[in-house]
């Protein structure tokens, strides 16, 4: 079991209502993956927001992480759209 | 030297050159953003995720330090609520070779719009909002450079 602090930004942060969360992971959720698998059976608000994952982008610690990345010591999650910055 | 800031308020992009300049390389390349106002846009917000945006825009320029012998960079980005004509983003390279200077400048502004975590959100004369998607030629911009 997992403590995590969950990050949204920008439209995922409209679509959920909340910008922060603190969760604890099943041990299912070995990977970012699993995670939005997990997150999508707890309310239909996130089963919308993350209906299009090909349009999501997440950080592990602040670092962009592939959908496959392993959870494993993770502390925060950030999931979002792609940048538009600059 | 290398220099890093995210801030709500405008910079002055004579002055930071100035201080390139004054590095003694000889040569100092720069780029201004400002904002565009297409299509009856009034406004943009910029939003970030702070933590992330720190640690993205030193990497970038560790980056171009690493490939291009310069001797600083400059890298500016705006955040908050901005109207057309405002600057956002300043990037200002200097180097002994023009060369260095212009292409690091070129690879920061394309890298920093795939890679830094800023997202623009639209307002329109009529009241309408919308979050900037990204754009397949930012991505093809930045691919470039790998």
């Amino acid at each position: 079991m997992a403590h995590v602090t969950l990050l949204y930004f920008a439209s995922m942060r409209e679509k959920l209502g909340r910008e922060m969360e603190e969760r604890v992971l099943p041990e299912s959720a070995r990977t970012v993956h699993d995670l939005i698998g997990w997150l999508v059976t707890q309310d239909a608000d996130y089963a919308s927001a993350f209906a299009e994952p090909a349009k999501l982008r997440c950080a592990i610690d602040q670092v962009l992480a592939p959908f496959d990345a392993p959870l494993a010591g993770a502390r925060e999650i950030a999931f979002f759209p792609p940048v538009t910055g600059g | 030297m290398k220099s890093v800031r995210v801030q709500p308020e405008d910079f002055d992009p004579g002055g930071e050159m100035a201080a390139l300049g004054a590095l003694g390389s000889g040569g100092v390349a720069s780029f201004v953003g400002h904002v565009r106002g297409d299509d009856n846009l009034i406004a943009l917000t910029l939003e970030h995720y702070p933590k992330m945006t720190a640690k993205a825009l030193d990497d970038l320029a560790e980056q171009a330090l690493a490939r291009w012998a310069l001797d600083g960079v400059t890298l500016i980005h705006r955040i908050g609520r901005l109207v057309p004509g405002d600057r956002i983003v300043l990037v200002c390279t200097a180097s002994r070779h023009r060369a260095a200077a212009l292409e690091a400048c070129a690879y920061l502004i394309d890298r920093l719009k795939t890679d830094a975590p800023f997202w623009k959100k639209e307002e329109f004369a009529d009241g309408r909002t919308s979050w900037v998607e990204a754009r397949q030629s930012d991505a093809a911009a930045a691919e470039r450079w790998d």
